[in-house]
């Protein structure tokens, strides 16, 4: 008899745990993820409404939506217009910020060297393998470079930051753009290549080896404090990276001149311009299967982009202008069923 | 009497103890670094935040674990209700009728394999049947991947515990006419009930820090929830999570989590062997 | 069971009665846990069926020279398998090598030379060590070891073992700290608990009259711990290191951290590499199709590696016993 009612009670308690409205659920990039979870702790406490980001790289974000899995997905790398159009799906972006180089040296401020984007690729391809090698000593000139080896440190799961990174490098060196391409995850050419797993493992790997250089967000370097190099861009300047150079970077991008949105910002001309510059995007389906979560979701990109610029600001990144915002809501959003 | 031989014997015993005890020393230390580390680190975090807030978004001061902490206690809490019935019942025909059935050794074996498998491997197979069927990740992903590691050690350690029982108890109940399930469940598992507990604190104990299998069914979740159809937040992917991010109170915080498990873990080790040692002497 | 001859007519139909239903309670009871039985069974059957289903398309394109394929390239879709498995292995293997003869001391210390004051709280502190989740040990294996090994450890065994003709290329190569040879021992300290834990245990139970024999005939304790404990503990021994070994392969957080998570294979042990279970839990997140289908083929192969682990260790175990003339 005690048996029966443990019974009851378990599969009582069990049904109540099941009644529960679903939170909206997202997947994908880290490079936004701290916004992300930023504006969706702010929502939660006005509107009641939670929002369930997991940042596990874009192209996690891009599979989970594909599987449908999750209300939305996130990915700094945009998906092509045939594929939307072949999965129903629109995409948006969501928020801009940039890509930094960032290296374990000491003796030097964050900052204080520079590197320009061949140089980059060189170091990246493992062509020039040593800190004093002549080329880094030419764009620095009068800081005495160690004569130590490069450790080369690079995404270890698919990655929208290595897309940004390696659309860069493509676009920079013919070499890198023959020999390796780019993609959410490439065959990284340094023998001496370390994969981190996220934005966070890029900076630990970065943090705890001397002499390392990677890549990250730039939420992650500013955060830890880290060594970040100034890039010379297009136009010849050298830039170091903040929102004011990420946002003259997006100041020159056509939004809907490539279906689905997906302008690439790398190289951007214009003298305060950050090389590697980006925009994270949002996949959602022009007909889903869970109509409420979907609209629950578009609430919260509303409530964001009214609301949310001074948050980005705070970390970083680049708020879309209420200029663009209202052309997705007018364009994008109008696909979406209720 | 060989002095030589005696006196090489006793270097030879020198040397073997000299190094044993460099061997344990240095394995002590660099063990005990890793103790003092994460003491020191943990206790830091532990406050009575860490038990009422939830996970903090990035650059957020403040928060604690309350939804990690109730995420993994209901997930360990819904594997141990499924663990339970069925590891003890599996047990239970490898004991009794285990000596007379290719089934039994069979189911033996496959015990053991299971034991040893690669917990991620388990995690695979739960988001290809669970989660991709489902078109959501789930607490109850997540605990049937915990089962999956729970089932074999609960097994094993009931069927161990069974044939320990003194075979002249079994025999007093059968010549008293008992039918052999009532032998079974009355006599010898009642017999060997403490042995059985042992059996579930350590499987639990085992899935208690488990990480990968819940990287792929439970995933994680920001807020706190208690609903097992959704995503839900743990212990170990949040430490996984908060390790190795560029802010202090995400870092502080997972050391407090690592250390909440351990001493959870170690707790249950303690009371299992207790309990075991205390029944067993009876 | 048996009805009594001599019990009255009335009695006896009533306990066939009872005896019937009995008979009845039995069998469902035997179907019953006989179908639980069966659960396990059918579930490590599905574990491996699933896992075929999905990977079949990889093992289907590759064949099987996908074992030992030194490719992994996302891009271009070419995918093989050595390069996971030659991390697993080596990792695991540089992990038992430092583990077992570091537990062996440890046990023989707790057993034999330990004050007895000393026993119980170096024995818990082993037992908490178990207890601790392994990714504890990756991050302290990315946060405190790997500077130390780089600054220490790399250029002191560089200038050594580094510079010997054939095993010099092992140690040769950049020295960030990480990589196999750093996975490997990290991996080491994590099942080093468990076989000092095992070792320890069965070191204990071995009755002190063969111990104190072996004292009486005059053997140093060396002596007594070789050719008395070992060789009566074997079982346990074989079965505590083969626990470990089982771990140190499957391990992913501990091995993620540190083992640098590069798709290649180069002849140094300070080299960055890979291992089944790191690539899983790095690239899962977001493979698709023919990726996932390769991934889920290295889940089957890491399946298969424990397994064979385990038959060895079992047959090992058999032949031990039957050396010692106990019947299995």
């Amino acid at each position: 008899m005690k048996l029966k009612s443990l019974l009851v009670a378990v599969g009582l308690g069990a049904a109540a745990l099941t009644a529960f409205a679903a939170d909206i659920t997202g997947a994908g990039a880290t490079f936004p993820y701290p916004m992300y979870a930023k504006w969706a702790e702010a929502y939660k406490k006005q509107s009641g409404n939670g929002l369930n980001y997991q940042s596990i790289g874009s192209s996690g974000g891009i599979k989970q939506i594909r599987a449908k899995t999750v209300t939305f997905g996130a990915s700094d790398a945009p998906v092509k217009g045939e594929e939307l159009d072949k999965d129903g799906m629109v995409q948006f972006p969501a928020i801009i910020g940039g890509t930094v180089p960032v290296v374990n040296l000491e003796g030097f401020k964050p900052g204080e060297l520079r590197i320009s984007g061949p140089v980059l690729a060189e170091v990246y391809m493992g062509t020039i393998a040593k800190w004093n090698d002549a080329k880094l000593a030419a764009l620095n000139p009068g800081k005495s470079l160690p004569d130590a080896a490069i450790t080369v440190v690079h995404r270890a799961d698919g990655s929208g930051t290595t897309f940004n990174f390696t659309d860069y490098l493509s676009a920079v060196s013919k070499d890198w753009s023959d020999k390796v391409g780019k993609g959410a995850a490439v065959k990284w050419p340094a023998a001496s290549s370390v994969g981190g797993k996220g934005n966070e493992g890029v900076a630990a790997n970065v943090n705890r080896v001397k002499g390392s250089i990677g890549y990250v967000e730039y939420a992650y370097v500013k955060k830890n404090n880290m060594n970040f190099l100034q890039m010379q861009n297009a136009d010849g300047k050298f830039v170091a990276p903040d929102d004011l150079t990420f946002a003259a970077a997006a100041a020159g991008a056509d939004w809907f001149s490539v279906p689905g949105m997906g302008v690439s910002m790398v190289n951007a001309k214009g003298a305060t311009s950050w090389p590697i510059s980006t925009a994270s995007f949002i996949l959602m389906y022009k007909e889903p299967g869970d109509k409420a979560a979907s609209q629950e979701a578009i609430k919260f990109f509303d409530w964001a982009f009214k609301n949310g610029k001074q948050m980005a600001a705070e970390l970083d990144y680049v708020p879309l202008p209420d200029a663009l915002t209202a052309q997705i809501r007018q364009k994008v959003w109008s696909q979406i069923k209720h | 009497m060989d002095l030589a031989i005696y006196r090489r014997r006793k270097l030879v015993n020198r040397i073997g103890l000299t190094l044993s005890m460099g061997a344990m020393a240095l394995g002590l230390i660099v063990l005990l670094w890793i103790l003092v580390v994460l003491f020191k680190n943990g206790f830091s975090a532990i406050d009575w935040a860490m038990f009422t807030e939830s996970t903090p978004a990035p650059g957020s001061e403040g928060g604690g674990l309350a939804n990690a902490i109730v995420g993994s206690l209901l997930m360990v809490v819904v594997t141990a209700l499924v663990s339970t019935p069925i590891g003890i019942f599996a047990g239970v025909y490898l004991a009794e009728y285990g000596d007379q059935s290719k089934t039994a050794s069979l189911t033996r074996f496959v015990t053991d394999i299971m034991l040893s498998a690669p917990s991620i491997v388990l995690g695979l197979f739960v988001y290809a049947v669970m989660v991709a069927q489902m078109k959501h990740f789930s607490g109850w992903a997540g605990t049937m991947a915990l089962s999956l590691i729970a089932i074999p050690v609960v097994v094993r350690t009931t069927e161990n515990m069974l044939r320990l029982v003194p075979g002249g108890l079994r025999e007093a109940a059968f010549g008293l006419g008992a039918p052999r399930w009532k032998v079974a469940t009355f006599v010898t598992l009642r017999a060997a009930r403490a042995g059985v507990m042992t059996g579930l604190l350590l499987a639990l104990a085992r899935i208690s820090g488990e990480t990968a299998p819940l990287l792929f069914t439970a995933l994680n979740n920001q807020f706190f929830s208690t609903n097992m159809n959704a995503p839900m937040a743990n212990l170990p992917v949040v430490i996984f999570q908060f390790a190795m991010s560029p802010y202090d109170n995400w870092v502080r915080l997972a050391w407090g989590g690592a250390l909440l498990i351990t001493l959870t873990v170690l707790v249950l080790n303690i009371i299992a062997r207790v309990f075991f040692r205390d029944q067993g002497s009876r | 069971m048996n009805t009594s001859p001599s019990a009255p007519a009335s009695a006896s139909s009533q306990v066939q009665a009872v005896a019937r239903r009995q008979r009845l309670e039995d069998s469902l009871f035997h179907l019953i846990t006989w179908l639980f039985s069966m659960l396990v069974l059918l579930a490590l059957l599905g574990i491996i069926a699933s896992l075929f289903i999905t990977a079949w398309p990889a093992l289907s394109k590759f064949g099987s020279e996908f074992i030992w394929r030194v490719e992994w390239d996302i891009v271009n879709e070419e995918f093989g398998a050595a390069i996971a498995i030659f991390g697993t292995v080596i990792s695991a293997a540089i992990a038992l090598l430092i583990a077992v003869p570091l537990s062996f001391g440890i046990a023989l210390f707790l057993t034999e030379n330990c004050p007895v004051t000393l026993r119980r709280p170096l024995g818990t502190a082993i037992e908490l060590l178990a207890a601790v989740p392994s990714i504890i040990y990756g991050m302290f294996g990315l946060f405190i070891f790997a500077p130390l090994f780089a600054q220490y450890g790399q250029p002191a065994l560089q200038s050594t073992l580094g510079q010997m003709p054939i095993i010099g290329h092992l140690f040769g190569g950049a020295m960030n700290g990480i990589g196999i040879l750093a996975a490997g021992i990290v991996l080491a300290f994590m099942i080093l608990p468990f076989i000092a834990a095992v070792m320890r245990d069965v070191f204990e139970i071995v009755p002190p009259v063969l111990r104190e024999s072996a004292y009486g005939l005059g053997c140093t304790t060396w002596e007594v711990v070789r050719y008395i404990v070992l060789p009566y503990t074997q079982k346990g021994v074989i079965g505590g290191v083969m626990l470990g070994l089982g771990r140190a392969l499957g391990e992913t957080m501990a091995v993620t951290f540190v083992i640098g998570n590069s798709q290649r294979i180069t002849g140094s042990l300070f080299s960055p590499g890979s291992s089944i279970a790191s690539t899983l839990a790095n690239e899962f997140g977001e493979a698709a199709d023919l990726h996932m289908s390769a991934l889920f083929a290295l889940g089957l192969l890491l399946f298969a590696i424990t397994f064979v682990v385990l038959a060895l260790a079992k047959l090992l175990i058999a032949r031990g016993e039957k050396a010692k003339g106990t019947k299995t």
